[in-house]
């Protein structure tokens, strides 16, 4: 990654800018917070990358053999005496 | 009510990978985070009566866990993140990814906005929801959410850049121990 963007934070909007930016803002198109775009857009597939990344692990077993025990108890008994 | 609609439960499970995401980035540990969505999975089937059909089925599920974590996490407050529990050891793979380094500067960076931002960030930047949805997950005003989310989204800018400078932050020590392990 570059060095290059390391003074466009602090000398932007002196901490004003979110007066404006919070009725129109969102996430993709982040210039207007005075960050560099290029680090929002950055953040932006970091944060889906992560998540995205436990997403594709789909369920685990012990969720699908949870709801297996609760369909067999069925939804009036008592809600949470396992074991 | 006798039985679940087998269509209500099939929308559970497939809102069951997002929980787990958004579990894992509230608590910073996978294993709290499996806890918190079993925990959410028994309520939500224990209490399916007060959902309205037709309403949203994620939002509704998000809102359960969300309160399971806040009402947790005054108890027991947030542990020091391990690095087998934490974000970025779940990563299977990032072929497509930078670089490793990347990541972790980035799920650092994650871990030191306050609770509330990062979630604010997480549920419209990563689970998709919209701000209006976001607001009634965090039983707040759209206008906050916007403004953390803002707040996050700049102070990770400025953490990031920072770190881009330094190149080796507190990583360091997190790459060691992985390395360790």
């Amino acid at each position: 990654m570059s060095g290059k963007k390391t003074m466009n934070d602090e000398q932007s909007g002196g901490g004003t800018a979110s007066a404006d930016t919070l009725m129109n803002t969102h996430l993709p198109n982040s210039h207007d917070s005075g960050l560099g775009s290029e680090i929002q857009a950055k953040i932006g597939q970091h944060l889906r990358a992560m998540y995205d990344d436990v997403v594709r692990q789909g369920v685990p077993d012990r969720f699908m053999d949870l709801l297996a025990q609760l369909d067999a108890k069925g939804p009036k008994s008592s809600e949470s005496g396992d074991k | 009510m006798t039985n679940l609609d087998p269509a209500l439960r099939d929308e559970i499970i497939a809102a069951i990978p997002n929980l787990r995401a958004f579990a894992i980035s509230l608590s910073g540990s996978v294993d709290r985070a499996d806890d918190l969505v079993q925990e959410t999975l028994l309520r939500a089937f224990a209490n399916i009566g007060s959902f309205r059909p037709g309403t949203n089925l994620p939002a509704w599920l998000f809102t359960i866990l969300r309160n399971l974590f806040r009402s947790e996490y005054r108890k027991r407050r947030r542990e020091v993140p391990d690095s087998d529990g934490n974000f970025a050891a779940t990563l299977t793979s990032n072929p497509d990814q930078n670089t490793h380094l990347d990541f972790e500067d980035f799920r650092t960076a994650l871990d030191k906005l306050p609770s509330d931002q990062r979630e604010a960030l997480i549920l419209v930047g990563a689970s998709g929801f919209s701000y209006e949805e976001a607001a009634d997950i965090c039983q707040c005003a759209v206008g906050t959410i916007k403004s953390r989310v803002n707040r996050a989204r700049r102070r990770l800018g400025e953490l990031l850049a920072i770190e881009d400078v330094e190149d080796f932050g507190p990583d360091k020590t997190t790459r060691a121990v992985l390395a360790a392990g």
